[in-house]
């Protein structure tokens, strides 16, 4: 009862318990957080607007993108991965989400952000219903933990058309 | 002499059935959490790097899969059909037919410069019944265990070999 492996095996599953507890701890602790993130996005220009030979719209633009996102860290956060996604309807689909950009955000000095960019990804639709399409920016955030539950969250920036003619 | 020789059998029987019912507790456990998170695989471990800096190797993650729709920056786990290795990868398209309800999906993993279409076998996008669910939490460095006993299989006989020995010779 009292030997090496009996004591050594009840020594590693109190410290694999504490560990298990301290990482469900730290999990909630994220609960405590009332963020409240900011953000705006602009779109300076429309560079080219074009139909694909095999038929889908295509489009690219060129967005201002800035926000704070500082409250969303807490002392368990690793990181946080944001995107812009142009967000829209088309007859033949209820909902079209397309990411134009994304970044990781490493730290909360890092989650003040301005940036300048054309669309990382390419806007493309499935069809030709862009033209004169209204759409929504919309941007995601999803908070990485360093251990335990992830958090994800948006805030859409509504009021964006497209032209109604190639160019 | 009969007395002993019907101790010994009864103490084999006795371990026998400890050992039984370690392993069905085990697959009691295992299963329910299948119930309960909805997916076949509850726990999946990272095995490359193309979730980096957010998911290393090494890293599991747990999975839940519900009815809700899959939506863009979810993080999901999909096996390509005939391929048997699940990648964890982000969404970064959708587009929802308005009629069916069905979802075509585009991933990307977010330290590749790529998106998936490569991986997809040669269909253009991902349907809903390729996802095996979406990652909701997350523990690093617990899977290289099993990462080391999947490359390495020696360990995993060595492992399975010393606890076999253990119960066997173990007064209880």
């Amino acid at each position: 009862m009292h030997s090496f492996v009996y004591r050594a095996n009840a020594l590693l599953t109190f410290a694999v318990t504490i560990l298990a507890l301290m990482c469900a701890m730290a999990s909630l602790s994220d609960n405590f957080n009332s963020p409240s993130p900011t953000a705006e996005v602009q779109v300076l220009n429309i560079n080219w607007f074009q139909k694909k030979p095999d038929g889908d719209d295509e489009v690219s633009l060129t967005l201002n993108i800035s926000a704070n996102l500082q409250t969303l860290f807490t002392w368990n956060t690793k990181q946080v991965f944001v995107f812009l996604a142009a967000e829209y309807e088309t007859p033949k689909n209820a909902l079209n989400q397309v990411s134009l950009w994304d970044g990781i955000i490493p730290t909360k000095e890092h989650a003040q952000f301005w940036i300048h960019t054309t669309n990382k990804y390419r806007f493309i639709d499935q069809g030709s219903n862009l033209r004169g399409k209204g759409f929504n920016l919309t941007l995601h955030w999803h908070v990485m933990p360093k251990t335990g539950k992830m958090f994800a969250d948006k805030l859409a920036m509504t009021g964006f058309r497209l032209p109604e003619t190639y160019r | 002499m009969d007395s002993i020789k019907s101790l010994q059998v009864r103490r084999t029987l006795h371990q026998a059935l400890s050992l039984g019912m370690i392993i069905v507790s085990a697959l009691i456990i295992w299963k329910g959490l299948m119930c309960i998170t909805g997916t076949e695989s509850p726990v999946v471990v990272v095995l490359s790097e193309s979730m980096e800096p957010g998911f290393r190797r090494g890293d599991i993650l747990f999975l839940h899969m519900s009815r809700d729709p899959i939506r863009a920056g979810e993080i999901v786990v999909y096996n390509v059909d005939g391929r048997d290795i699940p990648i964890v990868h982000r969404v970064i398209k959708v587009h929802e037919r308005r009629d069916t309800g069905e979802v075509d999906i585009l991933t990307k993993g977010d330290n590749n410069d790529d998106d998936d279409i490569s991986l997809y076998a040669g269909q253009p996008w991902l349907q809903r019944h390729h996802i095996m669910g979406r990652a909701v939490g997350f523990l690093p460095y617990v899977g290289w265990a099993t990462i080391i006993m999947t490359e390495k299989p020696f360990i995993k006989y060595i492992l399975i070999g010393v606890l076999g020995l253990l119960c066997i010779t173990s007064k209880d």
